[in-house]
């Protein structure tokens, strides 16, 4: 496997993301004893990632790194791509990710695959599966350039487990050029709370239309996710009808998640929803209609009323934690 | 000030998805054609725009056949004053890299000073094309906008980024947009739109005319190729809980806890 695999590594300002540990631990059983390494941008240590398969990392760090801009990342990608001369890079299908890897391809003129949920050898090859039509439909895809570059689906891959190791830490010059960086941020909105990104999210508890109102939304939604750190989400229904923000949004024209655990609440199944939460590992339905589309997918439905049975889920829940 | 809108033609998002023949992708037949939605979004943000006179034209690009006209015929309905249909034997096979290229060119020949764009398409959901077109540019591109603002040679743009974080991005013109949902409400074509789009002209372009050397894009120059189509794979039956309220709430606890073993 040539030089090997690079895969970036993301972090939320102290701990590395779950997205870095899945990925270390993928790139480690495809590349069959080719060197991996890794990619940090914005701090110059390399944390535990050693441990987790990381043999060199890769560092960039400065005051460019305070807030996302492409021109920065992209920079810092192509150096490291140049020191590294990997074969295949992997970065999560993260929003700042799947901003820079098109630029990226484009810079260096190679092939560029966008989330991906499988990653396999074949002839030698790193071979990708992704979903399409928002997981209406699946396809293999073959990146034939010197550098293959993808971008993966979180909770895709298990995370490793720390077996020993460390480190080389190579410290990146970018030797940046006025006009590298075209953006700049001027405002940063950090969410309320510590609600995990949905695409993100290990467990999600999603509302639809039949919550009936924004205070439907909050009181029987919101507090059923809270009580096990689930994220929230909604149906294109839901947010057409300004029960939820856009930003919280299932489905093809949303969010397309990939969670431990769905529970939807009063969805009924639209096709376009289905498509965007259909490869949750466990789902859980509790609508009215035991004829609803969303029950084809369900893993434990319940028909019933979700202003009835969402508020006794709460409390078994917050039971069951306590 | 001119505006560029790259628009795609892309089933239905309520169009269930069926796979004829494996390695060729989907099956075509009888599917319903939209705008992708995101398309519409950067349509509708171009006109308004030009509703308030920072703009002076709205132009939509699209790579395709004549098939796709009627989705162009849709975009000048809404009061787009011109469309580009880029369409060459040599642009058959291209990636998302190649389709850029092609874009590239016809955006730089035509000078183009903002460019809006879908955040994604909702049929390969790539996400590639308007970042690679603003590389292929040397332009700023600031992708995933729900709220714009159009200053003098400058934008504001406030995005998406990762953990729910919400950025306010400013950029120098010339600049690339990608859309999200929220940016706007899009207007639906009046009757006199219709008509009146039916006299607009499409032009239809191809390498010669964009000086593009067709070596560069196509089937021959793609570096990403798909094969081995599929539907998702179908899910293991589930259950349906039984008994009252409170037994199928504790059962359900139970169940995850004991047998998915997630909770």
């Amino acid at each position: 496997m040539g030089n090997g695999i690079l895969v970036v590594a993301e972090h939320d300002g102290s701990n590395f993301k779950k997205t870095a540990y899945e990925l270390l631990a993928k790139a480690k059983a495809l590349a069959g004893g080719a060197p991996v390494s890794a990619l940090v941008m914005g701090r110059s240590d390399a944390g535990d990632l050693g441990e987790y398969g990381a043999a060199t990392v890769y560092t960039a760090d400065g005051d460019v790194f305070a807030h996302y801009t492409p021109g920065a990342y992209v920079k810092a990608l192509q150096a490291a791509v140049s020191a590294a001369d990997p074969a295949v890079v992997l970065a999560p299908a993260s929003a700042e990710a799947k901003d820079a890897f098109p630029r990226l391809a484009a810079r260096l003129g190679v092939g560029y695959a966008t989330e991906v949920t499988e990653l396999r050898v074949d002839g030698g090859a790193v071979v990708g599966r992704r979903p399409q039509y928002g997981g209406k439909a699946f396809s293999d895809v073959h990146v034939s350039s010197s550098v293959a570059l993808f971008t993966v689906r979180p909770n895709s891959f298990p995370a490793g487990v720390a077996t020993g190791g460390s480190s080389n830490v190579v410290a990146l010059s970018l030797d940046l050029q006025p006009g590298d960086v075209k953006t700049t941020v001027v405002d940063s909105e950090e969410p309320s709370g510590d609600v995990v990104d949905l695409t993100e999210a290990d467990r999600i508890v999603s509302g639809g239309r039949a919550v009936k109102s924004k205070e439907g939304f909050d009181t029987i939604i919101r507090t059923l996710a809270a009580s096990i750190g689930a994220s929230p989400g909604a149906s294109r229904a839901a947010v057409d009808a300004g029960y939820a923000p856009h930003s919280e949004q299932v489905g093809q024209t949303g969010k397309v998640v990939n969670p431990t655990l769905y529970i939807a609440c009063g969805i009924s199944g639209a096709i376009q929803h289905l498509a965007g939460m259909r490869t949750s590992k466990v789902i859980v339905s509790i609508n009215k209609d035991p004829e609803a589309p969303i029950f084809a997918l369900t893993t434990y439905g319940i028909v019933g009323d979700i202003f009835e049975v969402c508020p006794l889920l709460t409390e078994a829940f917050t039971a069951a934690l306590a | 000030m001119k505006i560029g809108v790259l628009l795609k033609q892309v089933p239905s998002s309520d169009e269930q998805i069926k796979i004829a023949d494996p390695s060729a992708g989907i099956a075509t037949g009888d599917i319903k054609w939209t705008i992708n939605p995101y398309d519409e979004y950067a349509v509708e943000e171009a006109l308004r725009l030009k509703d308030a006179k920072k703009a002076s034209s709205v132009v939509v690009y699209t790579v395709g056949g004549k098939a796709v006209e009627q989705r162009i015929r849709d975009a000048l309905a809404m009061g787009a004053d011109g469309a580009v249909r880029l369409d060459d034997p040599a642009f058959e096979g291209s990636d998302c890299l190649g389709i850029s290229r092609i874009l590239s060119a016809a955006l730089k020949a035509d000078d183009v000073s903002l460019v809006m764009a879908g955040k994604q398409a909702i049929d390969g959901d790539n996400a590639q094309v308007p970042m690679m077109v603003a590389e292929l540019l040397d332009w700023a591109c600031v992708g995933v906008v729900s709220k714009l603002e159009i200053g003098d040679g400058s934008l504001k743009a406030w995005r998406a980024s990762g953990g729910g974080v919400q950025d306010v991005v400013e950029a120098n013109l010339p600049a690339v947009i990608t859309a999200d949902k929220g940016l706007n409400e899009p207007r639906y074509a009046s009757l006199r739109g219709i008509m009146m789009a039916k006299r607009k002209k499409i032009l239809v372009k191809g390498a010669a005319d964009l000086g593009l050397d067709g070596a560069t894009v196509g089937a021959g120059a793609a570096h990403v190729v798909e094969d081995a189509w599929s539907l998702p794979p179908a899910r293991p039956a589930g259950r349906i809980l039984e008994g009252d309220n409170a037994q199928r709430v504790q059962e359900l606890v139970r169940a995850l806890h004991e047998e998915a073993k997630i909770i």
